[in-house]
């Protein structure tokens, strides 16, 4: 085998933004009426876009190659361009072996087969061959934990049984590189070990491996170098510490038209609670998120994202309008928009950064954003530490003296208290 | 394209994975289960039978039962047709997931989709073969044409299959267009009636490089004749020609499909 699994060689990508003919019955009357008379095409709207500009890069076996960056840094095209699912549009790669990519693992799932069939359909999409997943049939089926359901047709699972079982497969796949992207966020605890254990594995087999996320602590726990990308151009490169410090340190990706000239700005976020209180909350309670835009121009298939970033600025939620199921909006010039979100504060003590950004996902458009709109501090009563508050509560505990064999019962509950006692008297 | 065509038999598992998954789901979900692959060629079928005893009606003749036979033998290779193109149009849109997200050669949708087709041909097959003992329409040497006509079809639906679904992938309109042809395309085809009917226009209609085919069906079993070798022969590079043409076009368009779709 060569010394080198992964060769990324000066490699761009370009994507056109702006109109796009997706039925002939649209094609047809816009070719005839270009015959006729010029269109107008807004400037922004015909102009090409580079999603990766000289990305450049190696992985040897044995590797592990961490890839972070903000949404629309071209992390996710780098690995479709890897995977070769799309075609650069100039420079090389090479990649030595086997490739096999935890993207998205369901992906050849079929609702209607049983989770055995499944194996068997995802295991050939993903290269293997009809012998080999016999082979490890029995293994896959231990890893998912799913042993019970298996002969179950998949429609019926939960997503985290849908999810495990995806990636039981994808991770017996023995691959010479390994594509991860984000998809240890799925899973209980357990399974995330398991995960996190199979990618071990991996790694110590001698494959390289590619790992793409957003949360630092694994990427830091992970990789041995890593790449930051912002706007699909590479800004750092180097060991995995230092890179992730500079993308925590780096204020935020700026707006890629400037805010007061841009064809629409976020004019105002306000954030608050139900008595009024901007910035103390306490867990659990609701904030409310105001946002205001102001178009200049025409504003087609607009959505506001919202997200919090906790105090070492990394992101721990977002959401937007379009995702909550309102769709996208258009704006014409001069009009004002306002929404609001509403937010549970499941969060444990700590400042948080609630965050307002505009962005048109198909033409990968940044208009505007406000990072951080605001500064909270968010306080419970002291049981919490991490980041999310579950609310927890002890509701049994006991300790079996080794002495005197008796059992000591404390709850906070009475109720449980109550039953724990008379189980000891029957 | 001979690598890519190495590249594709070295997923031939998958191709024949995709195509059992695509026939399981089928007889899964419908309660008739195998009768489904029966029902289209059936309706055809009675279709034709009603076509028929119209003309016999008008001609002030009776129905044949070379007429019936020949209206069947003809109707499950038009059924076929139909389904592997339907099939494979929507291939690439409906396994959207797989095409966006996992590298593999793209042509194994549309080709899976014929299979499955073709399968779907053979249960029905069985059925015809069953139905025509039955009339009884005898044996004759003239029969063993049909797995070469039957192989000229298949090309020929392989060839339009991939056009049509890397068309549809590109202009959503294309499947709507495709399923008007597929509707209409029976009247200008000769399943319920023979090319003889048309005596010296035949060649019009024998342009539609389907129809020597489906003709040939009709003459080799129904018959017991030979087909009508000339325009065999134009059907035969017609379907070379379309199965080329089709896997370069599909090819071609194939490194844009997941930005596309």
């Amino acid at each position: 085998m060569s010394d080198v699994a992964i060769r990324m060689e000066h490699v761009y990508k370009k994507f056109r933004k702006g109109e796009v003919y997706n039925s002939l019955r649209d094609l047809l009357p816009a070719l005839t009426g270009r015959m006729f008379q010029q269109e107008e095409l807004s400037e922004t709207d015909r102009r090409e876009f580079w999603a990766l500009q000289d990305l450049s890069f190696e992985v040897k076996p044995g590797e592990c190659l961490g890839i972070i960056g903000h949404n629309g840094a071209g992390k996710s095209t780098a690995l479709k361009i890897l995977s070769r699912i799309m075609k650069p549009t100039k420079g090389r790669m090479l990649v030595n072996g086997r490739l096999s990519a935890l993207i998205e693992v369901t992906a050849g799932f079929h609702q209607d087969l049983t989770g055995r069939e499944n194996i068997f359909l995802n295991g050939t999409i993903l290269g293997m061959s009809k012998r080999e997943i016999e082979s490890k049939l029995d293994q896959m089926i231990a890893f998912s934990g799913l042993e019970e359901f298996i002969d179950t047709p998949v429609k019926r699972y939960s997503s985290g049984m849908f999810a495990r079982l995806g990636f039981s497969v994808a991770a017996h796949v023995d691959p010479d590189v390994l594509i991860v992207d984000e998809v240890l966020s799925v899973g209980d605890h357990v399974f995330q070990q398991k995960c996190i254990e199979r990618m071990r594995e991996v790694l110590r087999s001698g494959a390289a491996v590619l790992f793409v996320s957003h949360n630092m602590k694994t990427v830091a726990e992970f990789c041995h170098r890593c790449l930051l990308l912002d706007k699909g151009k590479t800004v750092n490169q180097g060991p995995a510490e230092k890179v992730i410090a500079t993308y925590l340190q780096k204020p935020s990706m700026q707006p890629a038209v400037d805010s007061n000239t841009g064809p629409v700005r976020i004019s105002s976020v306000r954030v608050r609670n139900e008595t009024g209180e901007s910035i103390r909350f306490e867990s659990g309670q609701k904030m409310w998120v105001d946002v205001e835009l102001a178009a200049h121009t025409r504003c087609p298939r607009m959505s506001v994202t919202m997200y919090l970033l906790d105090q070492n600025l990394v992101e721990i939620f977002e959401t937007s309008t379009d995702r909550l199921g309102h769709g996208t909006f258009d704006l014409e010039p001069g009009d004002t928009y306002r929404c609001t979100f509403e937010l549970h504060l499941n969060l444990a003590d700590g400042t948080y950064f609630p965050s307002v950004l505009l962005y048109r996902y198909d033409i990968q458009t940044l208009y505007d954003q406000c990072e951080p709109a605001a500064t909270i501090y968010v306080s419970s009563d002291g049981g919490a530490r991490g980041i999310v508050h579950c609310f927890p509560r002890v509701i049994h505990q006991e300790i079996c003296r080794a002495a005197d064999a008796r059992l000591a019962g404390i709850a906070k509950d009475p109720a449980s208290l109550r039953r724990f006692d008379s189980e000891e008297c029957a | 394209m001979k690598e890519e065509l190495h590249e594709l038999y070295k997923y031939r598992g998958l191709l024949y994975m995709i195509a059992y998954r695509d026939i399981k789901v089928r007889y899964k979900q419908s309660i008739m289960g195998f009768l489904w692959a029966i029902l289209m060629p059936v309706l055809i079928v009675l279709s034709g039978v009603v076509v028929r005893f119209a003309y016999a009606m008008a001609a002030h003749t009776s129905l044949q039962t070379a007429d019936i036979a020949s209206v069947a033998v003809k109707s499950l290779p038009w059924a076929f047709l139909v389904s592997s193109i339907r099939f494979s149009c929507l291939s690439l849109i409906n396994n959207k997931e797989l095409v966006t997200k996992i590298y593999f050669p793209k042509e194994i949708f549309p080709i899976a989709a014929i299979l499955a087709s073709f399968f779907d041909l053979l249960v029905a097959s069985g059925a015809l073969a069953l139905f025509l003992l039955a009339l009884p329409i005898g044996w004759s040497l003239y029969m063993v044409w049909a797995p070469a006509l039957l192989l000229t079809l298949v090309l020929l639906a392989t060839g339009i299959g991939m056009i049509v679904a890397a068309a549809s992938l590109y202009f959503r309109d294309v499947k709507f267009i495709v399923e008007v042809f597929l509707t209409f395309g029976i009247f200008f085809t000769p399943v319920f009636y023979e090319v003889s009917l048309f005596g010296e226009k035949a060649k019009w209609l024998l342009l539609n490089p389907v129809s020597p085919i489906l003709d040939g069906f009709g003459a080799c079993i129904a018959r017991h004749q030979s087909p009508n070798l000339p325009w065999l022969t134009y059907s035969v590079i017609s379907a070379l020609v379309l199965l080329i043409g089709g896997y370069v076009f599909f090819k071609h368009l194939e490194p844009g499909f997941a930005e596309s779709i």
